[in-house]
């Protein structure tokens, strides 16, 4: 256990953190103002990255792969919101879970129609290629680092968004009080398609910006889906501050977790117990952590108010 | 001098700035029916909530039939005799009447973790339940579903409800909301036939019935009880009248 | 839009529809027999099993609005209890079934516990949460097969002999569980205790107001469901000779939570008939596409949008409501 490794896993953990934070924004803005679980948002990020392969193989162009691809998000996230979630807003979370599971089944399957069942890939875009020095001479790859700076612009951007513009003041309102809101003659189904349509774009970066350093395949999305909702749940539905500080923290606890817990074992078990239990606890790590979060604080860390 | 069933002791609840209960202490006799009364805001529900244990307060003690109840939570208050009817009304409704109030029997008769004999059929609880649906006059609606009665019918369940339960004190939140006279009328004869039987704590706005039933009225303005006494010294104080009697003509 | 407002009405069902599906049920293996269909008996052991498993879920979800999204864990316990006992060379069944319900509850007793403290979509999180666990702790035993999971080289023994060995006897026995099972559900739903679990379901402050303790009453019920889902997972078990991690996984559980829905929560039937649907439809899409998830998903979309109340609720207006 070298500083250079800590090191290493901690900018990695830094870097699953945003990539959740990214997935869990959307996930938590559509729970928060318009009371609608989403269990189809992984399946968004998915799409994200298949579509980011797709127009890497049309332009041959990272860049431009990453544009289209947001705008493809964008636009079919818009398109499941008309086609299907819009008629869930009054349905209550069962049937909402349900229908959204079937969203998710018939993409992964839809998926693995269009673009086969093999792992997908793009490469790199040349100049986020190589490493930067850490310490020691170590080089940590550039991309990850540009990945993590991306994902912190866009929380910043977030940040801005939602507490400088009136539509992030509607969102703010409507995440505490949506009928409120509704009553005040906002537009809110405007609202709700904008929300969810930013919602769904994250997700999609997300996805675009994994697929160099992660397979693209089916079902790549309900790992990262059940992470999101972990760290909505412990950050406190609703709340974007919330789902930042979760999702760094998540990140870094699973990281680090899946790194040295073998380690920590072997400070006080044989060897093959350590070899055992280690991998086990370290993968249940952010589920305890989320029943004892829950357990003290049965709302989250920060949730919105009037939850 | 006999104890008194209810002692609140400098009761506080505040809900950020805002102040509903503010150090107000009470008594309430055993076997008379106590109103308490005050406009809309003035805390009512809210005491009743820290009464019976759906709201904890942040000061003070309440004292239940001798016993310091403050740290008890809801039901096992229930259990000691302290039963209670919503503002709102708070039924099962896809139970039917009878049930509604059977499974309040159900809960002060033995446990319930029983699980193969049909509750349905037991006799005990039905008659009961039927007892108390008779007394407030809903017998006829007995195998009615619940969310299909009419408002007056459903404000009527819930005191058969808590009646079953052969409570030692009652307390009433409202019982009379949004009822018809005639209804109103039947509910103020129900209770004027429990008199000396139970101890009633009566939340309400209908002055005509709490003047017809109290034998003691409290006055209660912005968390504070400003009067307490006799119907008639309540009728005749000034500073109920102009805080909350002096729009209505008192009866 | 809270959870509370779940199942469309407890349905005081006849006797009809059970007594039915018995009859059919029980008439499976002669005609597969007759029509030279061997692979049903196999394929229908598999949905009766399914079924026990949706019945344990209509319990706490259907009757008790407690949506578990981990249920398939206890399954899962319940078919590794059978698993690793087989693998330390313990077949007999009436030691290795107890210790597969008992497994099943008290993992249902410990995560309860701490679930039913939480409402709501938390709930639900908490639930999947623990579900999780159970599946990355199978997973992680390499011991026991981790992720590959492991094989059985046999069926369960009952004192001495192998009844379960034969697939047509090994049928009768899984339908006469689930009979069991049904029949012990239909009581409990018209119990004392169930009665408080659908209180608590109608409006749990109204049921504390009239002295009972909610969360001690869901424990209860959700143990039990634990319990009888554990039973589905030893004859899981047994039928598959084979365990793995993937019986845990969240998608299983999201499949019973289907199966109840589909075939109408809180009619105990449904859960059956859900089942039956449910698994049925999965064998008839997949031999007209391997991709039958595409039309299963909009399927299940579309269900939920404009049938509300299932199939067990259909039925159980031709039978007689009350």
């Amino acid at each position: 256990m070298t500083a250079t490794l800590v090191a290493v896993q901690v900018l990695n953990g830094l870097q699953l953190g945003v990539l959740l934070f990214l997935v869990a924004a959307g996930l938590t803005l559509v729970f928060g103002v318009m009371d609608f679980i989403n269990l189809a948002h992984g399946v968004q990020y998915m799409l994200g990255a298949y579509l980011a392969v797709t127009f890497y193989g049309l332009t041959g162009n990272f860049f431009a792969a990453l544009v289209l691809a947001l705008l493809a998000a964008l636009v079919f996230g818009l398109l499941l919101e008309f086609v299907v979630f819009r008629h869930l807003y009054d349905r209550d979370h069962l049937d909402q879970v349900l229908a959204t599971f079937g969203v998710i089944l018939f993409l992964n399957e839809g998926v693995r129609v269009v673009w086969g069942s093999s792992p997908l890939s793009y490469p790199i875009p040349e100049m986020l290629r190589g490493t930067i020095p850490l310490i020691e001479g170590f080089g940590y790859p550039i991309y990850r680092v540009a990945m993590i700076l991306a994902g912190l612009g866009t929380a910043l951007l977030l940040w801005v968004l939602v507490t400088r513009t009136r539509v992030g003041m509607l969102v703010r309102a409507g995440a505490t009080n949506p009928r409120m809101v509704s009553a005040l003659g906002v537009d809110i189904r405007r609202l709700f398609m904008i929300v969810f349509g930013f919602g769904a774009m994250l997700a999609g970066f997300a996805g675009v910006m994994s697929g160099p350093i992660l397979s693209v395949e089916p079902g790549m999305g309900d790992g990262v889906l059940i992470l999101a909702f972990v760290v909505i749940v412990i950050g406190g539905i609703g709340s974007i501050r919330g789902a930042f500080v979760a999702a760094l923290i998540i990140g870094l606890v699973d990281t680090l977790g899946r790194s040295f817990m073998t380690d920590i074992f072997k400070a006080f078990l044989a060897p093959a117990a350590a070899n055992q239990v280690g991998p086990a606890i370290a993968s249940m790590l952010i589920y305890l952590l989320m029943a004892g979060v829950l357990f003290f604080r049965p709302s989250g860390l920060f949730p919105a108010a009037g939850r | 001098m006999v104890e008194p069933i209810l002692v609140l002791d400098g009761l506080r609840k505040a809900y950020g700035a805002l102040t509903v209960t503010d150090n107000l202490s009470m008594v309430v006799q055993p076997g008379t029916i106590h109103a308490l009364i005050g406009p809309n805001g003035a805390g009512k529900t809210t005491l009743i909530g820290q009464i019976s244990g759906q709201i904890a307060p942040d000061a003070g003690r309440i004292r239940f039939a001798g016993n310091d109840v403050t740290d008890l939570p809801m039901h096992v208050r229930c259990r000691r005799g302290l039963a209670r009817s919503f503002q709102i009304t708070t039924i099962l409704p896809r139970f039917s009447a009878l049930e509604n109030v059977a499974v309040a029997a159900q809960a002060h008769d033995g446990h319930s973790f029983r699980f193969l004999r049909p509750a349905a059929s037991e006799a005990r609880l039905n008659d009961a339940a039927m007892a108390a649906l008779d007394t407030v006059g809903l017998g006829d609606r007995a195998s009615a579903r619940a969310g299909s009665l009419s408002h007056g019918e459903k404000r009527q369940l819930e005191i058969a409800i808590a009646l079953v339960m052969r409570p030692k004190l009652l307390l009433l939140d409202e019982p009379m909301a949004g009822t018809g006279h005639e209804e109103s009328a039947r509910l103020v004869e129900t209770l004027e036939a429990l008199r000396g039987k139970l101890t009633i704590l009566l939340v309400e706005h209908d002055m005509d019935a709490v003047f017809a039933l109290a034998d003691r009225i409290s006055v209660m303005v912005y968390g504070r009880l400003i009067a307490e006494g006799p119907p008639d010294s309540i009728r005749a104080d000034p500073e109920v009248r102009s805080a909350y009697l002096g729009e209505e003509s008192a009866p | 839009m809270s959870v509370a407002s779940v199942a469309p009405g407890p349905v005081r069902s006849g006797w009809q529809v059970p007594v039915i599906l018995l009859v059919l049920l029980a008439a499976v293996p002669a005609l597969a027999n007759a029509a030279d269909m061997g692979f049903a008996t196999s394929l229908v052991t598999r949905i009766m099993i399914y079924a026990i498993a949706a019945l344990s879920l209509d319990l706490i979800l259907g009757y008790g609005a407690m949506v578990s999204f981990g249920h398939a864990a206890f399954v899962g316990i319940g078919a590794y209890a059978v698993g690793i006992a087989s693998a330390h060379d313990l077949w007999d069944a009436t030691l290795t079934f107890p210790i597969a319900i008992l497994a099943a509850g008290l993992f249902a007793l410990a995560t309860g516990a701490i679930s039913l403290r939480t409402r709501g979509v938390y709930f639900i999180m908490i639930t999947l949460a623990f579900g999780q666990m159970a599946y990355f702790t199978a997973s992680s035993l390499s011991a026991y097969g981790g992720d590959d999971g492991l094989t059985m080289w046999g069926r369960s023994e009952f004192l001495g002999t192998a009844p379960f060995e034969d697939d047509r006897a090994f049928y009768y026995i899984v339908l006469g569980c689930l009979a069991g099972c049904f029949l012990f559900a239909r009581a409990l739903v018209g119990s004392r205790f169930g009665r408080v679990i659908a209180g608590v379901r109608e409006n749990r402050l109204r049921m504390q107001a009239v002295g009972f303790n909610p969360y001690a009453y869901q424990l209860v019920a959700y143990v039990i469901a634990g319990m009888m889902a554990g039973l589905a997972g030893a004859l899981m078990a047994n039928q598959t000779e084979f365990v793995s991690p993937s019986t845990m996984s969240w998608q299983r559980s999201g499949d019973l939570i289907i199966m109840v829905v589909l075939g109408g929560m809180g009619t105990l039937h449904g859960a059956v008939l859900g089942a039956i649907a449910y698994l049925a439809l999965e064998e008839m899409l997949s031999h007209v596409t391997e991709h039958w998830r595409v039309i299963f998903g909009p399927l299940l979309i579309l269900v939920v949008l404009f049938a509300r109340g299932g199939l067990g609720r259909l039925l159980a207006r031709s039978d007689g409501d009350g």
